[in-house]
């Protein structure tokens, strides 16, 4: 059928309508017939609910898995991910390793995380082994950095308190729902200045779990210089990377937006600490994102309608490694300077090329496995069906340290998963 | 043959002279009493026994590195008979000139002075010495209201200035045409042409292993890669300056680049040198200058809105205004055809016991300036040895950036260099490019003064300074921009405007330099 892809969409963002618009598609509304679906979260809570009863037929594809949420969640990827962890270590894996002090070896990638108010007592034992640390708060539903504070005295937390007869809000109710982790307070700096990873991760299915890492992400700096200093606490400025709140800050710049892209890292950390610690720190930033992805796979609904594209959000700390702070399903489209439009046009233009192969009309039953020549700025970054057929013992054997080659880090196989040293 | 011999030795003369006011110098002696203590050193035999106790050590290492850099920086004496100022510039014309270009840079900025009636240095009362101590890390947060002030000049200017310079002994009768020089510069210098420039940058061949090309994801490593690198740390264990020098020729694996660099340039991060530094940064808290207002104003004009840089703003107040204040700077003059501006304390104006260098290191900043230190600071993150190399590499290279010499790496002669291949190789290029009121060292005038700058993504930029090292030479620059205009030669035939000609060129970011 040569007919023109209908699109529909409620976000109304340039970089995804002149997407569309230059593949000749059709406009139409939710109503018509459509074939591809560009939602919002809210959108797509409503199109796979229970009530709605809503069919997606074979030539229809959106943006979001139904059930995402278990990954873009704050408190439901931890949960994920924590039953993960004690699942691989009940089968014996080698993956669920821990050293002497208890910490796993290759999975200790979220900050210590409790959910408030249910975990609040567990939260309170752990507070108290480490009185001088400090804590960030953030609401489970929100985004944006909306809503987040530090806090380093269990006073300002009463509220959540089980016990508190002072709690007056509806425990039940999710909005209210926070999650408080372990606030990093040693992240690494450069220019004297925190900043944090935002890297793009396409998903076309979990079972086989196929995903791909956009080679251009990019970094987010505060404007003004990083102070653990308890004194301010209350600065966002000082804190809190997301665009969203930087960019009411006095010094912020709109010509370059606090941005770097991740190639200017790698240079930096190459040239002053060395080639072998960078490949190693950026291995484990891949590592982190496949185990995550692994994590939710069991649990997420593999509609072969959809596919995805989160946004991650890493921090790094000053012993070079990295921490999951958090997955956005609907990552911002909306560009900060003229760099950053043209990043977010390329990445929703290589998106649809892998999600809507040739830009024809989409048949959910094809096998999701693009020709590399699509993949545009995109990785493959996990390829289950591929590493299946090597054997997963490899997997163990370069988490131990043993390199496959000599260059661990890159491997040249055409069609391979390229970022990855373990399949 | 007499006199080579001759020459030689008037060299090692000097180079001895230099080294013994030197920390090395004190350093080998206490060497050499302690080694006393050593069994192996023998009273009949003390002469060689202490050297290869030297040659063991690797402090005739040392030794060998710091003759080697003078030998890099400092120009061989041309005639014993000669006077100083031949050895800043050997030409009276060329001299001339650049005198009074500094007048007219000193005019501006007394004017400047005078207008907004802010002494040009003035000490800082306590109070306000205590809030920059505090504030030290994060100067780039301070708002100083900057409105008024301009940059002293900017690189256009001083083009200018180069466009009519004209050799007063030199007539050419003949019209202009294509076998005279069409560009802007016209003065007789002499410049190597490409088989001379061939010859002389012979590991830039295209048969010989590159950093920068034959790295990429398409070639295999075994290929030159992992070799080059292997060698590199090998070059880095030895310590040896001229090897590293050498080695840098065909670029610098990234990890080493830092360690590399430093050792070109025969830095090495002494106690003294972090002592002298703090020293600096004291003067700067205790002292105001004008030109710290001009330097402000030129970060926050160029690194602070880079997409690549504006990360170490701080950085850069750090060592810049520190820099300003370093009088060790004063020296470099001797074989810089420029002269440190004086200036008078107030009311003493001519006379010359109350003459003082101002700023303190002879330097006065242009618009642009804060964009040599800011592609180090990838390299670098302790600011004392930050500083260190900035200056290293000031004195030895940028200084040629913006001054008027007849030397082969000055400014002058990168121009001439510039539209001689451009007006050779490229010839309908240029005739166009003139014809509609283009001339192509307009544009590429700004790439050159800043050493290509911000306007080369810095992986790039990197991989260039490492050939302005390894040659010891910034010819590299003009060869680089005319190589510019050959690659998008195409677009610039199609253009009908100066300014639609800046266009094409204004984005080299993408351009890979091969």
């Amino acid at each position: 059928m040569a007919g023109k892809v209908k699109w529909v969409t409620d976000i109304e963002k340039s970089v995804l309508i002149n997407n569309f618009e230059k593949r000749g598609w059709v406009q139409v509304t939710e109503n018509e017939d459509w074939n591809f679906y560009w939602m919002s979260v809210q959108t797509i809570r409503n199109v796979f609910s229970v009530e709605t009863g809503y069919r997606l037929s074979d030539d229809q594809i959106v943006n979001h898995f139904p059930n995402h949420y278990e990954l873009t969640r704050k408190d439901l990827m931890v949960k994920n991910i924590k039953r993960y962890r004690k699942e691989l270590e009940k089968e014996g894996s080698p993956l669920a390793g821990k050293d002497e002090s208890g910490k796993y070896l290759y999975l200790d990638f979220v900050p210590v995380t409790y959910m408030l108010p249910a975990d609040y007592n567990l939260f309170v034992e752990e507070f108290r082994k480490s009185p001088s640390s400090t804590w960030i708060m953030k609401p489970c539903g929100k985004a944006q950095g909306k809503g987040i504070f530090l806090i380093n005295k269990l006073s300002q937390i009463k509220k959540w308190s089980r016990d508190s007869k002072t709690s007056s809000f509806v425990s039940q109710s999710n909005k209210e729902a926070y999650v408080i982790s372990l606030y990093i307070n040693n992240p690494l700096l450069i220019g004297g200045r925190k900043f944090d990873l935002r890297l793009y991760v396409l998903v076309s299915t979990y079972r086989p779990l196929r995903c791909y890492m956009y080679k251009l992400g990019f970094c987010r700096f505060c404007t003004v210089k990083y102070t653990p200093s308890t004194s301010e606490l209350d600065n966002m400025f000082v804190h809190l990377t997301n665009v969203a709140i930087q960019k009411h800050g006095e010094d912020y710049n709109h010509i370059h937006g606090g941005k770097w892209t991740v190639s200017n890292l790698r240079l930096y950390l190459e040239s002053t600490r060395g080639k072998e610690v960078t490949s190693k720190l950026f291995d484990e930033i891949h590592w982190i994102i496949v185990q995550s992805l692994k994590a939710v796979a069991p649990v997420m609904n593999n509609d072969k309608h959809c596919f995805e594209c989160y946004g991650y959000d890493i921090i790094i700390d000053d012993k070079l490694k990295p921490w999951l702070i958090e997955v956005n399903a609907s990552p911002s489209l909306t560009s900060s300077t003229a760099n950053d439009r043209i990043l977010k046009y390329n990445l929703i233009n290589d998106t649809l090329n892998i999600a809507v192969p040739n830009g024809e009309i989409p048949d959910c039953k094809w096998n999701k496995s693009p020709p590399k020549e699509v993949l545009g700025n995109y990785e493959i970054l996990y390829d289950e069906e591929l590493a299946q057929g090597d054997g997963a013992d490899r997997e163990l054997r370069s988490r131990q340290g043993q390199s496959l080659g000599p260059r661990a880090g890159r491997s040249r196989d055409s069609g391979r998963a390229v970022l990855t040293t373990w399949k | 043959m007499l006199q080579e011999e001759s020459d030689l030795s008037l060299i090692i003369a000097q180079i001895v002279q230099k080294l013994k006011g030197s920390n090395l110098y004190s350093q080998l002696e206490r060497q050499a009493w302690a080694s006393l203590q050593r069994p192996e050193i023998k009273l009949e035999s003390l002469k060689e026994d202490i050297k290869e106790f030297f040659k063991i050590s690797g402090w005739e290492k040392k030794l060998q590195n710091a003759v080697y850099s003078e030998l890099s920086v400092f120009p061989l004496p041309s005639h014993p008979a000669a006077p100083p100022e031949h050895l800043k510039e050997p030409l009276v014309y060329m001299r001339k000139a650049q005198g009074s270009w500094e007048k007219r840079i000193l005019k501006s900025l007394n004017s400047m002075c005078t207008e907004l009636s802010i002494p040009l240095a003035r000490k800082r009362p306590v109070g306000e010495q205590k809030e920059l101590l505090n504030k030290w890390n994060e100067m780039g947060t301070d708002e100083p209201d900057l409105s008024l002030f301009r940059p002293v000049y900017a690189p256009k200017d001083f083009l200018e200035v180069l466009i009519n310079l004209r050799n007063p002994n030199y007539e050419n009768g003949d019209s202009l045409s294509f076998r005279t020089h069409l560009g802007l510069i016209q003065v007789p210098l002499k410049v190597k042409d490409i088989p001379e420039l061939k010859e002389c940058f012979v590991e830039l061949g295209l048969n010989i292993g590159q950093l920068g090309i034959d790295d990429s994801t398409q070639v295999p490593p075994e290929l030159f890669e992992n070799e080059h690198v292997r060698i590199g740390q090998k070059v880095l264990a030895e310590q040896d300056s001229a090897a590293a020098q050498q080695y840098i020729r065909q670029g610098s694996p990234t990890a080493l680049r830092a360690e590399l660099w430093a050792l070109i340039l025969n830095i090495s991060s002494q106690p003294e040198d972090v002592l002298y530094y703090e020293q600096l940064k004291t003067n700067v808290i205790q002292h105001d200058l004008l030109v710290d207002s001009l330097i402000y104003k030129d970060v926050k004009l160029t690194a602070s809105n880079d997409d690549y840089y504006f990360v170490f703003e701080d950085y850069l107040y750090q060592v810049l205004l520190c820099f300003s204040r370093d009088t060790s700077v004063l020296s470099h003059f001797a074989y810089n055809s420029a002269s440190p501006p004086k200036s008078y304390i107030r009311g003493k104006l001519g006379l010359e016991e109350y003459a003082v260098f101002y700023p303190p290191n002879g330097v006065i900043p242009f618009h642009g300036f804060s964009m040599y230190v800011a592609p180090l600071c990838f390299l670098y993150h302790e600011p004392s040895k930050l500083y260190q190399i900035f200056r290293e590499m000031y004195v030895r290279f940028f200084f040629r950036l913006h001054s008027i010499s007849s030397h082969p790496s000055g400014i002058v002669s990168l121009c001439l260099l510039f539209e001689t291949l451009l007006q050779t190789y490229l010839p309908q290029l240029f005739y166009h490019l003139r014809e509609i009121g283009a001339q192509p060292l307009r544009i590429s005038f700004k790439w050159m003064v800043r050493a290509f700058s911000g306007y080369l993504a810095t992986d790039q930029l990197l991989l260039l300074w490492d050939r302005i090292l390894g040659y010891n030479s910034l010819e590299i620059l003009a060869v680089l921009a005319a190589a510019v205009f050959a690659f998008r030669a195409v677009n610039l035939m199609e253009v009908t405007s100066l300014a639609a000609a800046e266009a094409v060129l204004a984005d080299l970011s993408t351009l890979k330099k091969t």
